[in-house]
């Protein structure tokens, strides 16, 4: 059963005919980098397009599409960056693609004129299996072996001469990061034509297999390793010694039965709190930039409908998006270092026996971890995993891990009802709810996995073979570009989402304009709406004071102006919508108002902290920590001049938005993803559901217990 | 023998890779084939999955998946498998 190597010449003078023609019309051609994961592959790509890289995706499918241009001596090449792939076999997105790109089926990606086989020195045999399938496709390849260094290391030494010969195609030495053997590189691809086009052909012997195994693939795959058994024998000088490698040494910890969870954990809970505490300062800046740059928009336009719609619907919804940005890069910037280094595998290889007992891959761990940061990385990290029942179900999970825009409302709960409370004496009631909120959302996610696993996602177990590739130091470069890019995603993505959200949003909000507009400002505050009586009485008491100064008259107005907005919002469509679902939220405890925040917050969890300061005339640019918003909460009344919060409403309100899915960018990332409107509505709806069923027994329950 | 029974340290041939799966497919891919030798390096913290390591590289795999192969020890009689080279 020996593997049947075709010396195509007929067929490639045909080639060649129509190579030549289309290689005159065009100046540039086309080369296709393909290779295993970890094989030094985005290395390379990175090194040799730069920056001159677009990342997108391949229409339908989730599947990352990568181009470069490489610049050659005469002119340059289109670099098309092919998922890391281990076989071609098309048994996954990544392989079909791969497939399609190579066969010249995909639109809008030409066939390619040549394919560098990316081969990891030091993994030589599988890493050939791959390239004795590129070799079938008709297509000039030319191998970069990489990693030669760690593969001297390991006293393995390479005849890429001889391996050449055996393959029948170049093989070059190639360092990335040191740029050496690069332009070997492209030298050996700019004469692609020049060298034969071997028809590579492992056809398997059905007489031989039926025996062995009754799958003819099997065979095939068999036939493939004993020629790459061959190559290796005779290629390779100094067969690896079988002592402890490196990686192993380190394994020994890392993968320990016991020290292995216990620095998982640790380096978990780094990771978040660096994303928290890192970016809040950016953020920060952030928000306070767009704040100004709203304020200057406000006093530098006329006031109207067009500076309304500039600052309080383009100008906020840019800022709500780009606020993200921070997070995103810091969680990218950890992903990318943990997956370089080799970690990752490791991190899905210590907990796939835990996610398994729920029905998910060892994998989902790490797009439900991204998930604490946003949702939205979260679920585009779902790509990672092969099997679409299992990534469906983790993207149906996904949005229960509190994400950090669930903080700033956790926050403003706790600051204003649970403030220096303590539970035992020392521990921090605060910290208590918002780890209990933690602890709400990802035990949901687990029933509810282990239910969709048990019935709308039924499915075998997928195969978790995952390889555990050689700790390495990760590469400055790759981490960089993986930030950006991911970053650059988010923006394109969930950004112009947001932003279109942020305009609705603000409609519903500013429309309809009252009709005595400009001239209630001159009306005195009590006058504007008969719901706005009880902030005055709390701006009275709050001044605790009898005689009026200059900044007090300054602060008046103030206080009109926010009194003017608040009305505004409680005219609006959106105030109008808060009455209109009040009967439905009331058995949970909340007035329109919070009606009105919970509608406008559809656009952004932390969204019902800014609408919380308007309906109630706080000011909008209050956040959760000013006193004027915490105070106006603890003051606001019902219509009826009951309290409108109390502390069981408050945990109501943050058990609803630990399950509710009140995020239009997170709706919209899902259905891009899912590519399908079922599983978007399914989600939404049920989350809702589930939501205002976990709220409604919170609420009814906590009163039956004589709380709140 | 099968290759989840296989003690911790220990190295043997892989003499069969059984079932005609998706499984068996990605393992075999991978370089798991009848007479590929492999060494059982540990199972992780709750037993499950294990990691071997086969032609050079380290791959971990699930009890479920690792029932799959069939291996023979160093000394004992390869079984069933003719190379053929």
């Amino acid at each position: 059963m020996n593997p049947k190597i075709i010396n195509a010449t007929e067929r490639r003078s045909d080639a060649d005919d129509e190579k030549s023609s289309i290689r005159s019309a065009k100046s540039e051609i086309v080369v296709a980098l393909a290779g295993n994961p970890n094989a030094g592959k985005t290395t390379l790509f990175n090194a040799l397009t730069g920056l001159r890289q677009k990342v997108a995706n391949y229409p339908g499918v989730t599947v990352e599409r990568k181009e470069g241009v490489w610049k050659l001596n005469d002119g340059a090449a289109r670099l098309i960056d092919l998922p890391g792939l281990y076989s071609l076999d098309a048994t996954s997105f990544d392989e079909q693609i791969a497939r399609d790109v190579l066969t010249g089926k995909l639109a809008g990606v030409p066939k390619p004129d040549a394919i560098i086989a990316v081969v990891d020195a030091t993994n030589l045999e599988r890493n050939l299996y791959l390239v004795t399938q590129l070799l079938e496709y008709k297509i000039p390849v030319v191998v970069a072996l990489t990693m030669i260094d760690v593969a001297e290391k390991q006293s393995l030494e390479i005849d890429t001469k001889k391996l050449s010969e055996l393959l029948g195609v170049p093989v070059v030495e190639v360092t990335a990061w040191e740029k050496k053997g690069v332009d070997e590189l492209a030298e050996a691809v700019r004469a692609a034509e020049e060298f034969q086009v071997s028809g590579f052909k492992f056809q398997s012997d059905t007489t031989e297999t039926e025996n062995e195994n009754s799958k003819t693939d099997a065979s095939e795959i068999f036939a493939r390793y004993n020629f790459i058994s061959g190559v290796y024998q005779e290629s390779v000088k100094h067969i690896q010694t079988e002592e402890r490698s490196f990686s192993e040494k380190i394994d020994r910890v890392l993968t320990h039965k016991f020290f292995g969870l216990i620095i998982l954990t640790t380096i978990l809970l780094l990771v978040f709190q660096t994303i928290f505490s890192w970016a809040n300062l950016p953020m920060d800046l952030l928000e306070s930039g767009f704040g100004a740059l709203g304020d200057f928009a406000r006093t530098s336009l006329p006031e109207g409908l067009l500076s309304d719609l500039l600052v309080d619907g383009v100008i906020a919804g840019v800022g709500g998006v780009l606020v993200f940005l921070p997070q995103i890069l810091l969680l990218f910037l950890f992903i990318s270092i943990l997956e370089d280094t080799g970690y990752m595998a490791r991190a899905a290889f210590l907990l796939d026996k835990l996610m398994s007992k729920f029905g998910l891959h060892g994998k989902a761990f790490l797009p439900l971890m991204s998930s604490f940061a946003c949702a939205i990385p979260g679920i585009m990290a779902t790509r990672t995993i092969e099997n679409p029942k299992d990534r469906l179900a983790t993207i149906m999970i996904a949005p229960f891990m509190s994400c950090s825009a669930r903080l700033p409302v956790y926050a403003l709960m706790i600051a204003t009802f649970f403030a220096g409370q303590t539970v035992f004496g020392f521990v921090s009631l605060g910290a208590v709810l918002i780890l209990a909120m933690y602890a709400l959302g990802i035990v949901t996610a687990i029933v509810v996995a282990w239910i969709l696993k048990r019935t709308l996602l039924k499915s075998t177990p997928p195969p978790f073979v995952m390889e555990l590739p050689p700790y390495r130091l990760p590469n400055a470069r790759n981490v960089l570009q993986s930030m950006f890019n991911n970053g650059w995603q988010f923006l394109k993505r969930a950004g112009t989402v947001i932003l279109a959200i942020s305009i609705i949003l603000w409609a519903l909000t500013a429309f309809p304009r009252s009709a005595d507009g400009d001239a209630s400002q001159a009306i005195s505050q009590n006058q504007i709406a008969p719901g706005s009586q009880e902030p005055t009485v709390t701006g009275d008491e709050s001044c605790g004071c009898s005689l009026p100064d200059e900044g007090q008259i300054a602060e008046a107005e103030q206080k009109a102006a926010e009194e003017k907005q608040g009305a505004a919002l409680r005219n609006s469509y959106a105030g109008r919508l808060g009455h209109f679902i009040e009967p439905v939220i009331a058995p949970l405890g909340f007035d329109w108002k919070i009606g009105v925040a919970l509608i406008a917050s559809f656009a952004a969890r932390e969204v019902l902290v800014s609408t919380l300061s308007i309906i109630y005339n706080a000011g909008k640019d209050a956040n959760e920590e000013s006193e004027n918003l915490i105070q106006a909460v603890r003051d606001a009344k019902r219509d009826d001049g009951t309290p409108a919060w109390t502390p069981l409403t408050a945990v109501t309100l943050m058990v609803f938005f630990v399950l509710a899915i009140q995020c239009m960018s997170t709706v919209a990332v899902v259905r891009r993803e899912t590519n399908s409107w079922s599983w978007t509505i399914f989600m939404v709806v049920y989350m809702t559901a589930l939501a205002y069923a976990a709220a409604f027994l919170t609420f009814q329950g906590g009163k039956l217990l004589g709380f709140g | 023998m099968n290759l989840t029974n296989m003690p911790i340290g220990e190295s043997a041939k892989v003499t069969a890779v059984n079932g005609n799966n998706q499984i068996t497919r990605r393992l075999m891919e991978m370089g798991v084939v009848p007479g590929a030798s492999v060494r059982m390096i540990k199972s992780a913290p709750f037993g499950d999955p294990l990691e071997v390591r086969v032609r050079g590289y380290h791959l971990a795999m699930r009890k479920s998946e690792a029932d799959q192969i069939e291996v023979s020890g160093p000394q004992s009689e390869v079984l069933g498998f003719k190379p053929k080279m």
